[in-house]
């Protein structure tokens, strides 16, 4: 290996990708992963929902068990949680989904979702897929307030986690205020940990701003910086899939969409 | 001994403001003079102060052009925080200002080098918010370089000033009214402070005074400034215009983008005069109480990137050939450009003829005599225009000579911050047209915007 290729691999692994719901969609996971390859990502972070919607949840699961085998950092979602017992919450089309998420997965895949914890904190990093302040209920980050409670229950510079499928950066300017901002994909933008930061890392698998392309960000943890990205991928191919696995047409709409 | 951080040999201290100190500095073999900004850290100082360091610290490398001061290097925020820049050598407005009012040649000259500088920045997705004399450094070569971006909105970062409305607002008399208001996304707010440092440049007088309470901060979304011409006689009708129009309470009715201001200011016989710029008294007493109580209410904020907002402004140049009035081309250029024109909110259409000459170059617009050698070619130029039916405010003419006219329409596009150039390519029969297609392919290559080059089908031509 030459000098520059160590001193590659040496920085790639301060680069974390940061992938939240996947949703079993394969063709916006693989685009993704490739994405950040390509971008110097050397770690992986999944903040949960790797199943539902998508038609490819065995395959995608098998993706994530490797790269948590690798080291990788995954957190359980809404979704990967419902596959154990379906909650009360979810509508028809979803609840569908999950039923047929449950019998399409194998049982190492199973057992591979029901064993991921809600939270992962290392070092000024806490990853969650919903919010920090009781991961279990799944509360929406929808608002600078439902990001400073999540932001004071986390207790670390940053707070990186999904369930909302837009893409924001909440950040404390001053003490005890938070405030909202919408990242401008590819422009990486400075999150000093002197600050407190909260950044939802919008959808891989399901975007929903009318933009079916896919969603995703890295965060740079030693220059301290966070870049948004999207990613465009074969949607109109995981929206067929969906449809012929016979799951909701509504749902494969969506895909095709970003709705 | 001297102090060293990171490398720099820390020399003398040059400036000590409100936000922190500013030091000469040598070392790391930068190769040109440097300055390092220092944050203050000192117990009791106000946090604000590090917010403004750290603002600047984040948005000043992501800036670059001749206007900005190039970033050296940035200092770990948490542990070593400062900034280094090159120094810009050079006079600061308020320097200028101190001897007194400008005659108006110089007023144009560093209020058009200004516009430009301010327009580079809106490009960029940045508002400065803090344009004031002593932020703008002349430079030797005539342009103007803009320094302090402590209080700078960049829309591609987080803005960390947004809840810090006390500290945010800039200078009292310089900022916008949307400024008083706390809204700190909106170019044109540096527009309005262009207003009022071109309204000290030509007066020696502020137009609002310098206020210290926040009613006295609010009067300017509705007071109507003394006329400049009241307060100077040598200031001349267009030049009330171009400054009366930058401050218009109400962004919507300011210069939308900064280009056009710089491009007022260098052609001023082809400003459209309004009451403006004759306004010789203060609006009436019932005029200032209705626009006093519309502005009680003033919250508006744009929601587009900078950029985004300045170029709803189009300005577009476009070549005609008024050597060859017969040309097929000029029926169907007139329709690319009123269709280019139905687009944009804003534009400003900028026709030139440029007539193959000797080795030197001239040029005119405007007004012209029966006498002038290039009468001929404007009266057709303003033929040309003429069924297109724009209001004279939107429009501007000019017949230039060149032995080089592509050189020429390229030069004249960049210094005008010309978003398009529309021209004609050359078409095969018309062989005595050939030089033209040198003009089209050079422009094509060289311009430093976008081309729309109009071709003529065959068939609409036999």
């Amino acid at each position: 290996m030459s000098i520059d290729a160590v001193r590659k691999s040496a920085c790639a692994n301060l680069i974390i990708a940061l992938l939240s719901d996947v949703h079993g969609n394969l063709e916006a996971l693989d685009a993704c992963l490739k994405h950040a390859g390509a971008n110097g990502a050397g770690r992986y972070a999944f903040l949960g929902d790797l199943v539902g919607y998508g038609a490819d949840p065995q395959a995608v699961v098998d993706i994530v068990a490797r790269y948590a085998a690798e080291g990788a950092v995954v957190v359980k979602g809404n979704h990967d949680d419902a596959v154990e017992k379906t909650p009360g919450y979810m509508n028809e089309s979803v609840r569908a989904v999950i039923d047929w998420t449950r019998n399409t997965l194998s049982d190492e895949g199973k057992v591979f979702l029901s064993s991921l914890p809600l939270c992962i904190r290392e070092g000024p990093i806490c990853f969650v897929h919903a919010s920090a302040a009781s991961p279990k209920r799944w509360y929406y980050i929808d608002s600078p307030a439902a990001a400073h409670r999540s932001i004071d229950a986390a207790q670390t510079a940053y707070t990186f986690s999904g369930h909302v499928h837009d893409q924001q950066l909440y950040f404390q300017a001053v003490p005890g205020k938070t405030t909202v901002f919408r990242p401008v994909r590819g422009s990486p933008v400075p999150i000093g940990r002197h600050r407190r930061w909260l950044a939802l890392v919008g959808s891989v698998g399901q975007p929903r701003d009318r933009n079916p392309e896919a969603a995703y960000a890295q965060f740079d943890t030693e220059r301290e910086r966070i870049t948004f990205y999207r990613v465009p991928y074969d949607h109109v191919a995981a929206a067929r899939k969906i449809r012929q696995a016979g799951l909701p047409a509504s749902i494969a709409y969506r895909v095709e969409h970003g709705i | 001994m001297s102090t060293e951080i990171d490398g720099f040999i820390v020399g003398e201290r040059i400036h000590s403001g409100a936000m922190g100190d500013i030091f000469r500095v040598t070392g790391r073999n930068a190769g040109v003079p440097m300055i390092m900004k220092l944050p203050r850290f000192a117990p009791g100082e106000s946090a604000e102060s590090l917010i403004n360091f750290e603002t600047e610290a984040m948005i000043l490398p992501a800036l670059s052009g001749p206007h900005v001061p190039r970033v050296i290097s940035v200092g770990d925020l948490a542990k070593t925080p400062y900034i280094v820049t090159e120094w810009i050598e050079g006079e600061s407005l308020e320097q200028v200002l101190k001897r007194g009012p400008l005659p108006v040649p110089e007023i144009v000259r560093i209020g058009a080098a200004l516009a430009d500088a301010v327009h580079t920045l809106h490009l960029q997705d940045a508002v400065h918010l803090d344009l004031k004399p002593d932020n703008v450094i002349l430079k030797a070569d005539g342009e103007v370089a803009l320094i302090d971006f402590g209080l700078t909105f960049h829309a591609r970062f987080p803005d960390l000033l947004a809840e810090e409305q006390r500290f945010a607002a800039g200078s009292a008399p310089y900022i916008s009214p949307e400024q008083v208001l706390g809204i700190r996304s909106d170019p044109r707010s540096d527009i309005f402070s262009l207003g009022v440092v071109l309204y000290e440049l030509a007066t020696g007088k502020l137009p609002f005074g310098v206020p210290a309470t926040m009613a006295g901060l609010r009067d300017r979304l509705w007071l109507d400034p003394v006329p400049p011409r009241i307060r100077s006689r040598e200031v001349p009708p267009w030049l009330q215009e171009i400054i009366l129009c930058c401050l218009e309470p109400r962004a919507e009715n300011r210069y939308q983008s900064a280009a056009l201001i710089a491009f007022d200011l260098r052609q001023p016989d082809q400003v459209a005069l309004t009451e403006r710029a004759y306004k010789s008294r203060q609006a009436g007493f019932f005029m200032q109480a209705r626009r006093w109580w519309r502005a009680r209410g003033e919250r508006a904020a744009p929601r587009r990137m900078p950029a985004t907002q300045v170029s709803t402004s189009r300005v577009v140049l476009v070549a005609v050939d008024t050597m060859h009035p017969d040309d097929a081309r000029h029926p169907s250029m007139q329709r690319t450009v009123a269709r280019i024109l139905s687009i944009p909110a804003e534009y400003r259409l900028i026709c030139v003829s440029v007539i193959r000459g000797g080795p030197g170059t001239g040029g005119m617009g405007g007004a012209t005599s029966p006498t002038d050698p290039y009468h001929d070619h404007l009266v057709r130029l303003r033929h040309w225009v003429e069924p297109l039916r724009l209001p004279a405010s939107r429009l501007s003419l000019h017949v230039m000579e060149s032995a080089d006219p592509a050189e020429m329409l390229v030069q004249f596009a960049q210094r005008n911050h010309v978003d398009l150039i529309v021209l004609g390519a050359p078409s095969p029969n018309q062989l005595r047209l050939a030089w033209w297609r040198s003009v089209a392919s050079g422009v094509t290559a060289n311009a430093h915007c976008s081309v729309h080059v109009v071709r003529v089908p065959d068939s609409a031509e036999t």
